[in-house]
């Protein structure tokens, strides 16, 4: 019934569609494995993509050639640019979107690869030969081969669905929990853990009064994610609002706490800090009065709506309860409660850089089983196993971002060398040089790289290329070109910025905090004829890169200073227990972590400075 | 492979100072250690006895014996290097030393590179590398001072100045990185105006650290003192007056290869550097001559000049001038009036009245004990031995300056009124220059300090 695959891709999640689409598109045979085609990318939390650290990442996909840009883009409702106050490292687009519209585009965008297969079944298990995955079981006892699987099993893992004191077994609100991975998994020696994470009440908007909160709309000029024209900015959009929980709202989940399977003790598993449940942030922060709650609309059609802020899983009677007391929600009507979901991951030191597994060769691991949360996150580790699952089969070298190319690059070393005791999130603060990791530059980082793997199209690249001539032409001239004190000093005076005296270069002048080159565009006639050739987003970019030079020079030499502790190796086979220096977590977590280089070493944690310093020593560093 | 390999061998060096003294003391540390001493020792076997003692015997090469010696001996990993140690305490002679050393390697030892000992302690757990480096200080202090700066150092006193600083830019930094990485959440930030006196406090605190490397780096290396004077003055002479013991003193003989000779000593728990020089008014003449002269260099160097003259021969105009001329330097000096013994009384009357005076006669050891007074005065000697966190590490001393150059940076940024994730690398760059002292900040101790503190999350 089926023909042997170079790629079975296990979940349909965001991570296994773009695992799928990603082997798929350089030219593998890929079978996609999932219990239920009607719900390929499912948004099972907030129905949008992006935001602060999040935006870069699916910029960085879609300059890669991955798709989670396009489909974003396809189904957006909103588009904000967050962060525009700050410096342009910390722009990170977000957009709301159409959840349907995202699972169908996502969807279709599969189908149109002939080299993605479909299979609708519970995988229930692995068949290893030799510590090597040759393909994968199911539910219905067949076997299909494979030169290589990629788990993203999501929360489905032995998942159990909490509300106040039921609990039950699922993957998310409705659907089944897979059995029997994990189980194998930990037969051939892996270990595994419990994770926690929760979602919040879903609503009917047709209930809400929304006169009663603050509207929040999208950019009046909005963005999108992709860097090709294969989409389009919104020409209208839909609104989010803002309202807050009251003493009141919190008296009456309080009233709840000792049915909370979060307080009781039966949930086990770990939660995220950073996303925690409204009960957890009245327990927690007992000394705040309220909590900011956004509405969300679900789609352009449907009444459907998200109640970000209020994730929760007590009883579905408190729920509804405290939601009636919300300014605005006073006569809502309820569509399904919030809930909490433990589900098995799999320590991600247990991983290679390239994601494929330590202890079984050609399985690859990418999304929450690996112990992260966020589609973003999911997404671009499915890109990253899709593209090392298909080289490793073509016998080709394994691709691998630095800390200093991408957030991507960034996530993985995280997570294979720290691993993660809680659901792991992107932060731009994660990134020790977020000012080199711009959504702006994402594909002058990393289209090139994306089209020589075979996955960016031809036409990015040709793009790209065009960018950086027109960019180094503009560069060029701003810095040659000058105006006189007599020319400008008038208009100057009017924008609130000091008079010349002397002859000035445009590029020194955009310098200026208070000028952008909008701004030096208008100065003269002549001016603004030659800058008028260029479009935004090349005037953008010079200005960033003038502007921010001094920064972006450090950063980049403090990259290189980092690149140079990545050279110092540490032989494969070494011997840790022969230092008898080495503090006892330090060099467990060496032996198990096995780092090639003292870089790498350095960020593994557990190890302390002392232990580096303790190396390199013995290492004659 | 390493520079130095594991306790696979057995090492043995001298471990007091090379030279004559009353004893040396000579340490192997290894596997083979009690073997070895076993091998050449003659009294109880050392394999036999418990760690911690003391034992009486000779050192044997064969029949022959070489010396009487105490045998110290410390089981691993009671004992400074974590292995087995035997400390064999003989008479200084070079020539035991010799032997003794000899004896070991034939039985295997292998001699010990430099700084080995201090090395297989910090590879055997027994120290961090801020605190090997204070053991490293603490055999080279010579005097008080620089004993209890090592000291201190090596107890921890400052790293833990440093690692309060850290805590409190790690605070300041998960503000920063909070209104950068939440900004769509309901959160409040910090003022601006209250990270600028953070900053500037922390700013304060690394300069003051960076000033004490001055202090630390004197007490280390001792206070670099000129004398100077004509050739005639008497400056050997003083010299080995205030070393109170006949050490012949090769005089500063103009147009020779030396232009000048240095000494130590220690006077009141302080160590010295004298550093001998022509004479000012030659010095002045040079520099008159040609600018820039590198006697002038020594001068600007040094923390103390003694101005040497001579009552008998010297005229009160002539002398006045010089002191004047050392006033305009700014440094602390000491006008000192040799040969008092000869010396006319009304001169010496109508000079002490001046402060700068002291009146001796080195060639008669005379007040002697006065111009050390003096010394101790002038340069605030209770300045070098206080309890404050001294730096006098130049690897920390470089960390230091590199956090305040970066806190520079911050300061010209809120000056600039840059927004926060450019703030925040210059902050950041402060905690890695102060993590190379006392360990590394990761991006999860920000994290963590920010989810301990602030209720984040939708």
């Amino acid at each position: 019934m089926f023909q042997e695959y170079d790629v079975i891709v296990v979940g349909g999640g965001h991570a296994g569609c773009e695992a799928a689409y990603c082997a798929a598109k350089m030219g593998s045979k890929v079978l996609l494995a999932t219990m239920n085609m009607n719900t390929i990318a499912q948004m099972s939390c907030n129905p949008a993509m992006g935001g602060v650290a999040k935006g870069q990442i699916v910029r960085e996909i879609d300059a890669l050639g991955g798709m989670s840009g396009i489909v974003s883009d396809k189904s957006m409702i909103q588009f904000r640019m967050l962060n525009m106050s700050k410096g342009p490292a910390m722009w990170s687009p977000r957009t709301q979107n159409d959840r349907m519209r995202f699972a169908e585009e996502w969807r279709l965008a599969l189908e149109r690869n002939p080299n993605v297969d479909f299979w609708q079944e519970m995988v229930t298990g692995l068949v290893v030969k030799n510590n090597k995955v040759t393909g994968i079981q199911t539910s219905l006892g067949l076997e299909i081969g494979a030169k290589a699987v990629v788990l993203t099993n999501g929360t489905f893992l032995n998942g159990l669905i909490h509300i106040g004191e039921k609990q039950f077994g699922g993957g998310r609100a409705g659907e089944r929990s897979a059995k029997g991975i994990t189980e194998q998994l930990v037969s051939l020696g892996f270990e595994s853990g419990r994770m926690k994470t929760g979602t919040p009440p879903r609503v009917d908007g047709r209930s809400l009064d929304y006169s009663k909160m603050t509207e929040q709309e999208g950019d009046v000029n909005p963005g999108k994610f992709s860097f090709s024209d294969e989409t389009k900015p919104l020409t209208q959009q839909r609104s989010c609002y803002i309202t807050y929980t009251s003493e009141e709202v919190h008296d009456t989940l309080r009233k709840g706490f000792d049915r909370s399977p979060m307080f009781n003790g039966r949930i086990q598993g770990l939660g995220p800090r950073y996303c925690p449940s409204i009960e957890d942030k009245i327990n927690r922060f007992a000394e705040r009065n309220r909590h900011q709650i956004f509405v969300e609309p679900e789609g352009w059609d449907t009444v459907e709506v998200y109640v970000n802020g209020f994730s929760t899983s007590l009883p579905e009677d408190i729920q509804y309860e405290a939601l009636k007391k919300i300014e605005g929600f006073e006569n809502v009507k309820m569509f399904r409660p919030g809930y909490a979901i433990e589900y098995d991951f799999f320590q991600p030191t247990q991983l290679k850089n390239t994601l494929e597994t330590k202890g079984v060769d050609n399985l690859y691991f990418a999304g929450q089983i690996n112990g992260t949360t966020g589609y973003e996150e999911a997404a671009c580790q499915g890109l990253m196993a899709g593209i090392n699952a298909h080289n490793k089969i073509n016998d080709k070298e394994p691709f691998i971002l630095s800390r200093d190319e991408a957030y991507i690059g960034v996530l993985i070393d995280d997570l294979i060398n720290k691993g993660t005791e809680e659901p792991y999130r992107m932060f731009t603060s994660r990134a020790e040089f977020r000012i080199l990791l711009r959504q702006d530059n994402a594909d002058l980082r990393l289209t090139d790289i994306g089209y020589n793997l075979g996955l960016a199209d031809e036409k990015r690249v040709e793009e790209v290329n065009k960018k950086r001539t027109d960019l180094k032409h503009l560069l060029n001239d701003l810095n040659q070109k000058k105006v006189t004190p007599k020319e400008v000093n008038e208009v100057l005076t009017d924008m609130n910025s000091a008079s010349l005296k002397e002859k000035q270069s445009l590029s020194q002048l955009i310098k200026r905090p208070e000028l952008s080159i909008k701004k030096v565009k208008e100065l003269t006639p002549v001016t603004n004829e030659y800058l008028d050739k260029y479009n935004d987003i090349i005037l953008e970019q010079a200005e960033i890169q003038i502007k921010y030079d001094h920064y972006i020079n450090k950063e980049k030499q403090m990259a290189e200073k980092m690149k140079n502790i990545e050279t110092h190796r540490i032989p494969s086979a070494f011997d840790y227990d022969k230092l008898s220096a080495l503090s006892a977590e330090g060099r467990e977590k060496l032996k198990k972590i096995s780092p090639e280089t003292i870089g790498q070493a350095s960020r593994i944690s557990g190890v302390s400075p002392s232990d580096i310093s303790i190396l390199m020593v013995y290492l004659g560093k | 492979m390493s520079k130095y390999s594991t306790s696979e061998d057995t090492i043995v060096a001298l471990a007091t100072a090379p030279g004559v003294g009353a004893i040396a003391v000579i340490r192997l540390s290894g596997k083979e250690a009690f073997s070895i001493a076993s091998k050449m020792f003659k009294g109880k076997d050392p394999q036999k006895q418990e760690s911690h003692t003391l034992h009486f015997g000779t050192i044997r090469d064969g029949e022959r014996i070489i010396d009487e010696v105490v045998l110290g001996l410390f089981k691993g990993p009671k004992s400074f290097t974590k292995e087995d140690v035997v400390e064999i305490s003989c008479h200084g002679s070079q020539y035991i030393v010799k032997e003794i050393i000899q004896l070991s390697l034939k039985l295997g030892a292998r001699l010990a590179k430099p700084g080995e000992f201090t090395m297989r302690a910090f590879m055997n757990g027994q120290f961090d590398l801020a605190q090997a480096e204070a053991v490293a200080d603490l055999i080279n202090a010579d005097s008080e001072a620089a004993h209890s700066a090592a000291l201190s150092q090596m107890r921890g006193g400052f790293s833990q100045e440093i690692g309060s600083l850290r805590t409190e830019l790690i605070n300041f930094a998960s503000l920063i990185e909070l209104e950068l990485d939440f900004s769509e959440e309901d959160v409040e930030f910090a003022q601006r105006d209250e990270l600028r006196a953070l900053v500037e406090r922390l700013y304060k605190v690394i300069s003051k650290l960076l000033k004490s490397f001055d202090y630390g780096n004197v007490i280390k290396k001792g206070i670099p003192t000129v004398i100077a004077g004509k050739p005639n003055a008497g400056k050997s002479t003083l010299l080995n007056a205030l070393l109170n013991e006949e050490k012949a003193i090769v005089s500063d003989i103009p147009g020779t290869t030396r232009d000048f000779i240095e000494d130590e000593m220690v006077i009141d728990g302080v160590s010295f550097r004298f550093i001998d020089t022509a004479g000012i008014r030659e010095t002045i003449d040079k520099i008159e001559a040609m600018g820039v002269a590198k006697t002038h260099e020594k001068m600007g160097q040094a923390s103390l000049i003694l101005y040497l003259f001579d009552l008998s021969t010297d005229s009160i105009s002539e002398v006045l001038q010089e002191v004047n001329r050392l006033e305009n330097l700014g440094k602390p000096f000491i006008a000192v009036g040799n040969k008092i013994d000869i010396a006319p009384v009304d001169k010496v009357e109508a000079l002490r009245k001046n402060d700068h005076f002291v009146f001796i006669s080195a060639g008669e050891l005379e007040n002697i004990d006065d111009l050390k007074e003096k010394i101790s005065e002038k340069v605030h000697l209770e300045n070098f031995k206080t309890g404050d966190t001294m730096v006098t590490n130049a690897r920390h001393y470089e960390a230091l300056l590199r956090t305040q150059s970066a806190l520079q940076d911050v300061l010209r940024g809120l000056d600039n009124q840059v927004t926060n994730d450019f703030l925040a690398m210059d902050i950041r760059q402060a905690l890695h220059h102060l993590g190379e002292i006392t360990g590394e900040i990761t991006t999860d101790d920000l994290l963590g300090n920010i989810f301990s503190k602030f209720c984040i999350g939708k």
